[in-house]
């Protein structure tokens, strides 16, 4: 996989590879991540996610390869500027929420109020909780408040919102959208192709190791895959379609049209008369580029 | 090195043990319940320690009365204690159980007496029996000379060893087993995400640690003293520094073993497999004077043994400072030792 040229990149991961016996966990991934992007590794359990972004955040060593953070190797600074958020932590057991974002808090030289990231990831209610004795979806924004902490330049976030219910899980990508209006780099792994849609304006799928394709995320979607699907009621289907510049079947009582444009052939069903109410148009998400590059679903 | 950062490490951890109700009682309840059941049971009296049938009693008769025809010297040793028996059979079936340790036939003379020949205390028994009846020159010959200022009660002798061996299990458990959940559970890679040296969370814990032994220390000696009335021959400053190094010492023993692993199993074994053996030969419980040389020589590596020599010299046998300078240097020697090795070994994550 060549590197995409980034203008200004704040990470740069040089042919990382980690071994773990006979399984390569990453085999030879190499990609930059720019200053002030947000930048998703998207793919499916398994897929050496975890493996390669605590590489980067120089958690775990790699067996082979080079990591270099604002163009040199990680030195001392490098905790003082980095949050980290894993995918899962037990916290110190016995310690309020306020305690341990104290406690976490002098840990680093130089550190945002902690009364702003109670506020921030509404933490108000919990703060005089114990730490397990509260719900999932307060866990993970504890976990979030103390990767943002030191007022960190880079924020490392390892499935965020995975386990989380739906309400849970958007009260979550709120946060961090406002994490990402700040100014600071974002690196997120998710297995939700919805996650990395909304928050990551930069993503690199992942498949068994390595990056199997890398870009914005409608651009992915506009190269692998181009065509929309409409799907119009069988009797509202118009007698002559031949004009229709599209693919066409039948599924049950209804007929799919997949097709690269999706204006005009609604242009045409609108002026072959066809009733609008009773189609559906579905555009391509990310999970049918993973589908079309591996020929499997991003959730097994 | 930030001390800020050690600080708030020590802090959490303190905390930590403060507030986990169950484990914090148990810390101060153990060697409190331990030190007060061996004080009830040895009342600080000297308690018999052999027991002599005598028969036939008839079991209206008291066994007191009936044993006149023993030698005085013989029928009022302290440490003997009196049974009576019906018949020779039921007197002859404790023996053989070693549920006595010397039978006797009432108002016979010459006296006629059964001894088991497996039995120590049978032989020790039959031996006061026969100095009593020996001619009364012999006695003559010896003089007895009184040891009452330095008479050791047990209980006074057990009291270190009670502590000594809670703060041995507090410190490896505390440390050793403590830091490898930590380790498994993600607590301490979430540290190691943070700007934390490992050369400071190793230090806050080994402070915290020893802060909390010489806390339990005090509350439970004040606590058992206030009940029972320790008699301390030596300074109780030098106690307290003798204790401190042997704190130390057996927290950073508990630094080696929690330098590495993730399995909370492993490191229960590799716990139980060094403080059991060091329980019993540090002499917590009794002397191992008798034992083997080669074992006394090996009971040599555990610190307990060394911090309860010091102690008992400073405690029951007065001694300064000066004299129990080799066992503190020993500790500190091995703290030094065991620190090298903590720090060495250390893993955050595995
Ligand atoms: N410490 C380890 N030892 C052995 N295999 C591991 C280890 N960590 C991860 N793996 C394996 O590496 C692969 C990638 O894992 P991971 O990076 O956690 O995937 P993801 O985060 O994408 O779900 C998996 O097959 C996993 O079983
Ligand atoms: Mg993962």
């Amino acid at each position: 996989m060549n590197m995409t040229d980034t203008v200004d990149p704040l990470i740069e991961v040089i042919d990382i590879q980690k071994h773990y016996q006979r399984l390569r966990a990453v085999d030879g991934v190499s990609l930059s991540i720019g200053r002030g992007s947000c930048f998703g590794l998207l793919g499916p359990n398994g897929a050496g996610k975890t493996t390669l972004i605590e590489i980067i955040e120089d958690i775990i060593d790699p067996t082979g390869g080079t990591i270099l953070y604002k163009g040199a190797s990680r030195a001392a600074q490098f905790r003082q500027e980095v949050g980290i958020m894993f995918q899962q932590t037990a916290l110190l057991s016995f310690l309020t929420v306020a305690e341990t974002l104290q406690t976490f808090s002098r840990l680093y030289d130089n550190t945002e109020p902690i009364s702003h990231l109670i506020q921030l990831c509404h933490l108000e209610e919990v703060k005089g909780q114990l730490n397990d004795k509260i719900s999932g979806g307060q866990k993970q924004r504890l976990l979030l408040a103390l990767a943002l902490l030191n007022r960190p330049e880079l924020v490392f976030l390892d499935e965020p919102s995975t386990g989380l219910d739906p309400q849970a899980r958007r009260n979550l990508w709120d946060i961090i959208k406002t994490v990402k209006s700040q100014g600071r780099t974002i690196v997120l792994t998710t297995h939700y192709m919805e996650e990395a849609e909304k928050l990551c304006d930069d993503i690199a799928i992942m498949d068994k190791g390595k990056v199997i394709a890398r870009g914005e995320p409608q651009a992915l979607i506009q190269i692998h895959c181009r065509r929309a699907t409409l799907s119009v009621p069988k009797d509202q289907f118009p007698e002559k379609p031949d004009t229709l510049q599209g693919f066409i079947n039948e599924r049950g009582d209804r007929i799919q049209i997949r097709t690269e444009n999706v204006n005009a052939v609604v242009g045409q069903l609108l002026s072959m008369g066809v009733d609008m109410r009773g189609v559906n148009v579905k555009t391509p998400t990310l999970e049918d580029v993973f589908l079309k590059l591996t020929g499997r679903s991003l959730r097994e | 090195m930030r001390f800020k950062r050690l600080w708030a490490i020590f802090n959490a951890r303190n905390r930590e043990f403060f507030r986990d109700r169950a484990a914090f009682g148990w810390n101060f309840l153990f060697p409190f319940l331990i030190i007060l059941g061996f004080g009830v049971i040895f009342k600080g009296d000297y308690q018999s320690q052999f027991k002599v049938g005598l028969f036939p009693i008839p079991h209206d008769a008291s066994v007191n009365s009936s044993k006149d025809f023993l030698p005085d010297s013989f029928a009022t040793f302290k440490a003997i204690s009196f049974v009576g028996f019906e018949t020779r059979v039921q007197g002859m079936d404790k023996l053989k159980h070693h549920k006595i340790d010397l039978l006797i036939e009432a108002g016979t003379q010459p006296i006629l007496y059964w001894v088991s020949d497996s039995s120590p205390s049978g032989a020790i028994a039959e031996r006061l029996l026969k100095g009593a009846l020996a001619p009364p020159e012999t006695s003559n010959r010896f003089e007895k000379k009184d040891i009452q200022g330095l008479q050791v009660r047990y209980i006074d002798w057990l009291f270190p060893g009670v502590l000594g061996m809670n703060m041995m299990f507090s410190a490896l458990y505390g440390v050793g087993w403590v830091v490898v959940r930590y380790r498994k559970n993600g607590v301490l890679k979430r540290l190691k995400a943070t700007p934390l040296t490992a050369f400071e969370y190793l230090a806050a814990q080994l402070l915290s640690r020893i802060f909390l032994l010489m806390f339990t220390l005090v509350i439970v000696w004040v606590g058992c003293d206030l009940l029972l009335g320790f008699r301390v021959y030596g300074s109780l400053l030098n106690l307290f520094l003798v204790f401190l190094a042997g704190s130390t010492c057996m927290t950073s023993l508990g630094l080696v073993i929690a330098s590495r692993g993730t399995s909370e199993e492993f490191t229960n074994g590799v716990l139980n497999f060094i403080s059991w053996p060091m329980m019993f030969l540090s002499e917590v419980w009794f002397s191992i004077e008798g034992a083997p040389a080669w074992l006394q020589a090996s009971a040599k590596i555990f610190p307990l043994t060394h911090l309860l020599k010091a102690a008992r010299q400073v405690m029951n046998e007065g001694q300064g400072l000066w004299a129990v300078m080799p066992e503190i240097t020993i500790l500190y020697a091995m703290t030094l030792v065991f620190l090298l090795f903590g720090a060495a070994l250390f893993s955050w994550n595995k």
